[in-house]
């Protein structure tokens, strides 16, 4: 028996993308066959999309991923890093067997079990019981096994009260603990994670990461995606890089985390118009964003303790001003961890309308953050549906500066927040 | 490839790659998800009838009032044969069939697309989900059939030795339909317009099927090239089965069978060949 839990060799998904290419009509497979008798249709409809390569330019195809080989030991935890389109999702997919890989192979060694979405299968009619059971059973647990852990996945959940009424009736929190809940009792070989804990507050997720630590405490073999690169660093010795369909680093996490956070900030610094790992309706667009003092000159990078002005430009077809708004712009670490958010719900609830077109300025008036650098992600939100928010539109370099007052500066260059304090001390007589 | 969720004893392994050619049915793989297959047909009876008034009534309802005008106008009015049967029962009992293959074209043609939120996220034989489509008519079927067996009795009908088939016509009358689901599944996955023509489908094979007059109006000559569409045979051995009418459906039926297995299979291997796809166009 090899030690080996997962190998793959030379994985390749080549996707066609394009308007109009992800189903077609039977009349446009018709007018094709007949202009090509044969050949265009019947790969259309066997699926083989290499067999067409030749017809159509390089344009209209994407490898998704591309010759991907690496192998994981049984009882490792290794994350998978890397941005948006890198290739991440797909890796996973192909190893939970949802797609085909369009070239090379993969061998699994175990018990598979795969998480790309929490509460996949969760029907709104039926009751947190009924959807435990059938969650479970679409994750791949036995009846038995469900039944068996019923009682701790109800308690896990925190739902007891309400295991007998539709999910539809739940709050979106109460859905997500159950959902997490049947999820965390599927206990596999092999467990594949995907972005799960990107959703849900942050008592939530620290419980999923909580989780995720127990389980690779248990000698199983994880394959864990995130974007939370300090959740990486936590729970995965090793980690793998991707990058436009490549494997680009591979190993020590640290090591691999460290090239992931110097490839990434060339994107953030892009004009915002062409980003589209955006999420959110889009009707209304964050279209710059840029620092500015108090006086209204631009700012390169900020200073610890003086003020940061952070000013969002805006852009939407709307005639009439927007109603019931929210702005708020979130700071993180270089490790993507999370630091605060200034919001104007929290600081300025009469600010419930905008102009349909405009700026808004959150201002910083001591800048609480310490030498090094930091992601921007804005967000906004009219009417409480979420128009856009893009993770990390901008990074800000910080340096050093008097926050204190004292003259001194905070030593630990990169880490923690500084916070405003005085001390009062007994006295020496 | 090898079942994912064998024994935790034993190491099951599994290799991923394209698959090319011939490809195997992996009706083990099928087996492997038995509970899964059972907890989605489940799922569908019971989200069905959840918040109607009327719940599981409706199963009677609308085969019922099909006979009712059918018996009015058809059998009544317009005087059309039925083998010497009363017209009512002689309608009825060909509804049954009909709506479970009515039923299952319907729910299966748009299943994939309906689940795409699994296909795209989680593994399980992909055949599972037109399947499961077509059994969850079953519960209908066995309500709509009680009310069958109240006919009979009621006309004082002897079904005879011939009921001993009936298991197996009732299995031939899912296959039909799974045949048809198949097909119209996986299309369907691809070219959108499948769902379009499925009502269509579906109300010009009623005509074309033996529900509201019997098959022997057919010219003999012509009657086993009738048994080109399956459900003539499936219809006609329900009413041999049930109804005691004595006479064989004949070369009728067997052509049906035959029809029948050769879209199966033919629907099991287009959609095998295609499944793979599925997560990529869904």
């Amino acid at each position: 028996m090899s030690d080996i839990a997962i190998r793959t060799e030379g994985a390749s998904k080549l996707y066609r993308i394009g308007p109009r290419e992800r189903y077609k009509t039977l009349r446009e497979s018709l007018a094709g066959a007949l202009r090509v008798p044969l050949r265009t249709v019947r790969p259309a409809m066997l699926g083989k999309l290499h067999e067409m390569d030749g017809e159509h330019s390089d344009d209209n195809v994407i490898w998704a991923l591309k010759d991907v080989s690496f192998e994981v030991k049984r009882g490792e935890v290794v994350g998978i890093i890397g941005r948006n389109g890198a290739g991440k999702s797909t890796l996973l997919k192909i190893l939970s067997r949802i797609t085909e890989p369009t070239k090379g192979y993969a061998e699994i060694f175990g018990r598979v079990g795969s998480l790309l979405e929490v509460g996949t299968g969760f029907h709104p009619e039926l009751t947190g019981r009924e959807n435990i059971y059938l969650n479970g059973a679409i994750l791949g647990m036995k009846k038995a096994e469900i039944k068996h852990k019923f009682d701790e996945i109800v308690a896990f959940a925190e739902v007891d009260r309400f295991i007998d009424t539709p999910v539809k009736h739940y709050s979106s929190g109460m859905q997500m603990r159950l959902a997490f809940a049947v999820a965390a009792h599927l206990e596999p070989e092999i467990l594949l994670i995907d972005e799960v804990l990107a959703v849900g507050d942050a008592a939530f997720q620290k419980k999923c990461v909580g989780k995720v630590g127990a389980v690779a405490k248990q000698g199983r073999t994880v394959l864990f995606i995130s974007h939370n690169m300090a959740a990486i660093s936590n729970l995965c010795p090793q980690a793998i890089m991707l990058d436009r369909g490549q494997v680009v680093a591979q190993g020590d996490s640290a090591r691999v985390i460290a090239s992931y956070v110097r490839s990434i900030e060339p994107e953030a610094l892009t004009d915002l118009s062409v980003r589209k790992d955006r999420r959110g309706r889009g009707r209304v667009r964050i279209s710059k964003l840029c620092f500015e003092d108090e006086n209204g000159s631009p700012l390169q990078e900020g200073i610890s303790g003086d003020s940061l002005v952070v000013v969002l430009e805006y852009q939407s077809s709307a005639k009439e001003p927007l109603r019931n708004c929210r702005v708020s712009v979130a700071f993180y670490d270089a490790l993507w961890q999370f630091l605060f958010n200034c919001s104007t719900e929290l600081t300025n609830p009469e600010i419930d309308s905008l102009a349909p077109q405009g700026r808004v300025r959150c201002i910083v008036p001591r800048l609480p953050l310490c030498q090094g650098r930091y992601f921007i992600s804005p967000f906004l939100e009219v009417n409480r549906e979420v128009e856009d928010w893009i993770q990390g539109a901008a990074t800000v370099d910080v340096v050093d500066g008097d926050f204190f007052g004292s003259g001194k500066v905070y030593p630990w260059h990169g880490k923690g927040v500084l916070v405003p304090h005085h001390w009062l001390v007994d006295k020496p007589e | 490839m090898s079942g994912v969720l064998s024994g935790p004893a034993e190491t099951s392994k599994i290799i991923v790659r394209p698959s090319r050619g011939w490809v195997a049915l992996k009706l083990r793989d099928l087996w492997e998800y038995r509970e899964l297959l059972y907890f989605l047909v489940w799922r569908d009876i019971k989200v069905r009838y959840k918040q109607t008034v009327l719940g599981a009534v409706w199963a009677i309802i609308q085969p019922f009032f099909t006979m009712i005008v059918f018996s009015v106008f058809l059998g009544h009015l317009a005087k059309v044969p039925s083998d010497g049967l009363p017209y009512p029962v002689f309608a009825y009992c060909a509804l049954l069939p009909w709506q479970l293959f009515a039923h299952a074209l319907a729910e299966s043609g748009n299943s994939l697309v309906a689940n795409q939120h699994l296909i795209t996220k989680v593994y399980f034989p992909r055949l599972i989900i037109p399947l499961s489509a077509v059994l969850a008519g079953l519960a209908d079927f066995g309500f709509a059939f009680l009310v069958l067996l109240g006919m009979i009795f009621y006309y004082g009908i002897v079904p005879g030795a011939a009921l001993i088939a009936l298991p197996l016509l009732i299995m031939f009358a899912i296959l039909t339909a799974l045949a048809v689901g198949l097909w119209l599944s996986a299309l369907n996955v691809q070219y959108r317009d499948v769902r379009y023509t499925i009502p269509f489908l579906v109300q010009f094979w009623l005509f074309a099927t033996p529900v509201a007059y019997p098959s022997s109006l057919i010219p003999e000559s012509w009657r086993a090239l009738y048994g080109v569409n399956p459900m003539a045979g499936v219809v006609e051995g329900f009413r041999w089965s049930l109804l005691g009418t004595g006479k064989q459906p004949g070369s009728l039926f067997v052509v049906s069978v035959l029809v029948s297995v050769i879209l199966l299979g033919g629907g099991l291997y287009y959609f095998r060949r295609v499944e793979k796809t599925f997560a990529d166009v869904v």
